[in-house]
């Protein structure tokens, strides 16, 4: 009886090595996985009662742990409130960390693959472990200007502002309002933090959502950079001086519809210089370049500035969207798309990253947010390398189009936006959506124009403005001109 | 005598020591809960300390005198795994009682569960002194298994836990007496088996280099099998089913040495399992549960629960005292393999089954070095089931296959389940005993001394 005794040791082997692998591939190949599903309560628990490393602006937390006297040994604060809420996120015991607490969260949670050391050495010296710290990218003062700039426009305002630095890609400002109060998410009253959410949640405004990233809307006007950019790059206009069609309405052969100009103005003519069409942002003068590109080259534009991509890395983000499926459009949809139009939809981010991508020479640089990430004794574990994203046009056909967007400032639409002693160049929009709610006023910039360290856009969805005085250089212009203001001034 | 031959040794100096060492890992293990909880050694540690210490030395001391030649490796092997069974019990009660202090500790009990448990361990050594004297009770063990089965069924004292009705209510105790089964069918098994191995070797059809055995022949599997499905059945008890069919197939194959018996076996196992799944809508939830046990997190709670603790602990485990095992359902029992790969880690949980190899090997040995047919398939059999025990609980818990309700010998809560382990250690000894001990010294020799032609003047 001896050999079936030996078959069975060996059968048992088996089962003891199956045992042994499979425990291997739970507790460490699959183990990460696990401990990143949602719910994963011992997780959420040890990452609550941890000294989570402070997300910094400039220097200064705007999040960070403090002692706490409860179970959880650490509260989270956003000393700003919500002024950084779109970034920094919230660190929710019940629905969980967001936006870049969450993006960050191996390294501010401690539980980074280069944090390795020191959690071995905190094991060691049995010492709590320490998460490592995460600086943004952000400035300020042009946080708090674009911030208040859109507050001064009434407390019911919705809109948004990004703000980056054209050279790398730097978020120099990202703002959305309404926003919400971290500190009442991340509180560890959960009765409370339910109800907070609850209110956000419900509120028809949708405070949670990061305007300036999540949202697409019709840019209007602000689109025609992206018309003017594909008629420079596809030779359909060489010069700024060149005359090209202009006139009172667009009409299209055989359709009774026709394309009118905003305010029923005829631009000044019915041939006139490229750049004049800008400045005054002639829809007919556009509507009619659009046509001539042609929707393939036009929508190989935009895609170079970055539409149909998720911009950015670490936040919720939306792609933009030059038509919403891969129909072909009929030639008056093709002229309203020209001028942001039809079914164009942009994020805030999206038309900042144009305005960089012309001020930078045609180069679009990839947004990012996070400028170093250091461990808790402060080594720096990651910098961030500027890093390109497309090159969208040429440089001498971004000069000529930066020269556009400058005379747009001193003696166009966008003369809002003037600084003095500084080449600032512009472009303003005002986008129709139903007419049942007031239009979109957009406004991006960028400055100085020889040496570009900001690029902005603004767009306010809504404000306490009458409708009839809704235009994107009036509301939306001061508030970037503030923010170029504070860049500028450092 | 020039022979060299394998000179028999006791080997107890070693297990004295080895035995040392394992009631350290449990006191430490209880220390060290104490330290991770509250920071403290628990103020009672010298009461479980001395009480292992105690049971150590009598169990060590009752083998040292009626099993002198005993396998000196199984004994420290099991008081370890006991040991940190016990501290984990009580680390796992008071995380229970953090959460709630209405919940019932547990670990009193198991130590007096265990020290009955070392009880039944010791008096099998006493009471059997040759373990052959069991093979002439084989039909009343037979009979003892199938009423242990039934009792859980009878209206009167059978109780249902959980979905599965393999409860015994007797006064204020409750047991499940499918663990006293599995050693009686062990023993009736191998006392059966013996008897019948030539019977049932006897050639049958030769398929594909396989002997395949008669028709007429399968009769005995079939009602094994016929147990094990109502086991499933009546009992609803996935997993004491399946143990019991494969303890009796591998003792087929064993006593017969036909490996026909394992493709009949896996072909009714098969058939079993499908009619199961089909048939039953909680074989169904496990068989899910263990696909995809993310595609219902409600439901599967507890196999989640347990997979987030594993990979919480990672390579070097939280520390005792520092997990949450708490936080899945059973884990002082049915998940305790879990609780511990949290707190101890990867590495803790891979010692651990390798103690659980290490008994099964040295099972195994025993009945390899076996002179007699039926200690050697009692043998097989016992280590065998204890093997296929570990590996479907553990496996289960770890989700290398669908979950099933067995216990984890030696470490989970449940007094049935501690003593009758104790009592299959026992029997392995008994055999080792037996196995190991010098052969009885042919005695013609001494009486030609005796006789020697004495010279008369």
């Amino acid at each position: 009886m001896n050999r079936p005794i030996r078959n069975i040791a060996i059968a048992c082997l088996v089962l003891f090595a199956a045992l042994l692998l499979n425990i291997n591939y739970v507790q460490f190949v699959e183990a990460d996985s696990l401990n990143d599903k949602n719910g994963n309560r011992r997780v959420i628990d040890e990452e609550f009662s941890r000294d989570r490393g402070a997300i910094l602006v400039d220097g200064e937390p705007v999040a960070e742990s403090v002692k706490s006297k409860d179970e959880y040994k650490f509260q989270r604060r956003y000393p700003e409130g919500g002024l950084y809420a779109p970034l920094t996120g919230s660190f929710s015991y019940i629905y969980g960390p967001s936006a870049l607490e969450n993006s960050q969260n191996r390294v501010l949670s401690g539980s980074d693959n280069r944090l390795f050391v020191n959690r071995v050495v905190d094991l060691v010296s049995n010492k709590q472990p320490k998460g490592g710290s995460v600086e943004l990218t952000i400035d300020p003062l042009a946080q708090k200007a674009a911030a208040e700039g859109l507050q001064r426009l009434g407390k019911d305002t919705k809109g948004a502002v990004v703000a980056l630095d054209p050279q790398t890609g730097a978020v120099l400002a990202m703002v959305s309002q309404p926003t919400y109060n971290p500190n009442r998410l991340a509180s560890h009253d959960f009765s409370d933090v339910v109800k907070s959410y609850e209110t956000y949640s419900r509120d028809k405004d949708e405070p949670l959502i990061n305007r300036s990233t999540q949202q697409t809307l019709p840019p209007g006007s602000t689109f025609k950079l992206v018309t003017a950019a594909a008629a420079l790059e596809n030779g359909v206009v060489d010069n700024i001086d060149d005359r090209i069609k202009a006139g009172a309405r667009l009409t299209f052969p055989g359709i009774q519809y026709s394309l009118p100009n905003e305010n029923g103005g005829n631009c000044g003519g019915d041939r006139i210089t490229f750049e004049r069409a800008l400045n005054v942002s002639c829809n007919v003068a556009f509507g009619a370049l659009a046509g001539k590109v042609g929707q393939e080259k036009l929508a190989e534009q935009a895609t170079k500035f970055g539409f149909g991509t998720d911009p950015i890395e670490g936040l919720a983000s939306s792609a933009s969207r030059f038509t919403s499926g891969d129909n072909k459009l009929e030639a008056p949809q093709l002229a309203q798309t020209g001028i942001g139009q039809f079914e164009v939809a942009t994020t805030p981010l999206q038309m900042a990253m144009v305005a960089a991508g012309i001020a930078n020479g045609g180069d679009v640089m990839k947004p990012y947010v996070v400028k170093t990430v250091r461990s808790p004794n402060l080594r720096v574990l990651e910098q961030a390398q500027p890093e390109r994203l497309s090159q969208a046009m040429s440089s001498s056909n971004a000069a000529k189009l930066r020269e556009m967007m400058i005379s747009t400032v001193t003696r166009g639409t966008a003369t809002s936006a003037r600084i003095a002693g500084v080449d600032v160049g512009a472009k303003t929009g005002t986008a129709q959506s139903t007419p049942d709610r007031p239009p979109y006023a957009w406004f991006v910039s960028f400055a100085p124009a020889d040496d570009p360290k900001v690029a902005v856009a603004v767009l306010v969805e809504s404000s306490d403005t009458a409708r009839d005085e809704i235009a994107g250089g009036r509301l939306a212009g001061p508030i970037a001109r503030s923010v170029m203001e504070q860049v500028l001034e450092n | 005598m020039t022979s060299p031959a394998w000179v028999p040794r006791k080997r107890r100096g070693a297990e004295f020591f080895l035995t040392v060492l394992a009631v350290f890992i449990g006191i430490a293990a209880y220390a060290s809960v104490g330290l991770g909880v509250d920071g403290t050694i628990p103020a009672d540690t010298y009461k479980l300390g001395g009480a292992l210490i105690v049971v150590a030395i009598l169990s060590h001391l009752t083998v040292r005198k009626v099993a002198p030649y005993a396998d000196p490796v199984l004994l420290p092997l099991v008081i370890a795994l006991n040991g940190l069974g016990l501290a984990m019990i009580y680390r796992l009660d008071l995380g229970r009682q953090q959460i709630n202090p209405e919940r019932a500790a547990f670990a009193n009990s198991q130590l007096v569960w265990t020290a009955i448990g070392i009880a039944a361990f010791a008096g099998i050594l006493v009471l059997v002194r040759d373990h052959r004297r069991l093979q002439t009770l084989t039909y009343t063990f037979g009979v003892a298994a199938i009423a242990l089965l039934i009792l859980p069924l009878l209206p009167y004292f059978g109780r249902t836990i959980n979905g599965a009705r393999i409860w015994v209510n007797f006064g204020p105790f409750s047991f499940q007496p499918g663990e006293a089964a599995k050693v009686c069918l062990a023993i009736f098994f191998a006392g059966y088996l013996v008897v019948k191995r030539d019977a049932l070797a006897l050639a049958g059809r030769r398929i594909m280099g396989i002997d395949l055995p008669r028709g007429r022949d399968l009769g005995p599997i079939l009602a094994g099998w016929l147990i094990s499905v109502g086991i499933l059945v009546f009992q609803r008890d996935l997993g004491s089913s399946l143990l019991f069919f494969g303890l009796f197939v591998v003792m087929l194959y064993v006593a017969t040495e036909r490996p026909g018996w394992l493709v009949v076996g896996a072909l009714l196992f098969g058939a079993g399992a499908y009619f199961g799944y089909a048939a039953f809508d909680h074989v169904r939830v496990r068989f899910d549960a263990w696909l995809d046990p993310f595609s219902d997190p409600d439901r599967n709670g507890q196999i989640i629960n347990g997979l987030f603790g594993l990979a919480h602990g990672g390579i070097l485990g939280k520390g005792l005292g520092q997990g949450s095992p708490q936080l899945t359902p059973y884990s002082f029992s049915d998940f305790i393999a879990a609780s511990m790969g949290e707190e101890l880690g990867l590495t803790g949980l891979m010692a651990i089954i390798l103690i659980y190899g290490l008994i099964v090997e040295r099972g195994l040995r025993i009945s390899l070095t076996c002179r007699d047919a039926f200690g050697k398939l009692l043998a097989a059999g016992l280590a065998f089931s204890f093997a296929l025990q570990v590996f479907v609980v553990i496996g289960g818990v770890t989700r290398l296959i669908p979950l099933t309700g067995l216990t984890t010998p030696f470490m989970a809560q449940g007094g049935s389940s501690v003593v009758m382990n104790w009592a299959i250690i026992g029997l392995l000894l008994r055999i080792s005993d037996q196995t190991r001990r010098p052969a009885p010294e042919i005695s013609t020799f001494a009486s030609d001394e005796e006789t020697q032609v004495v010279k008369l003047s």
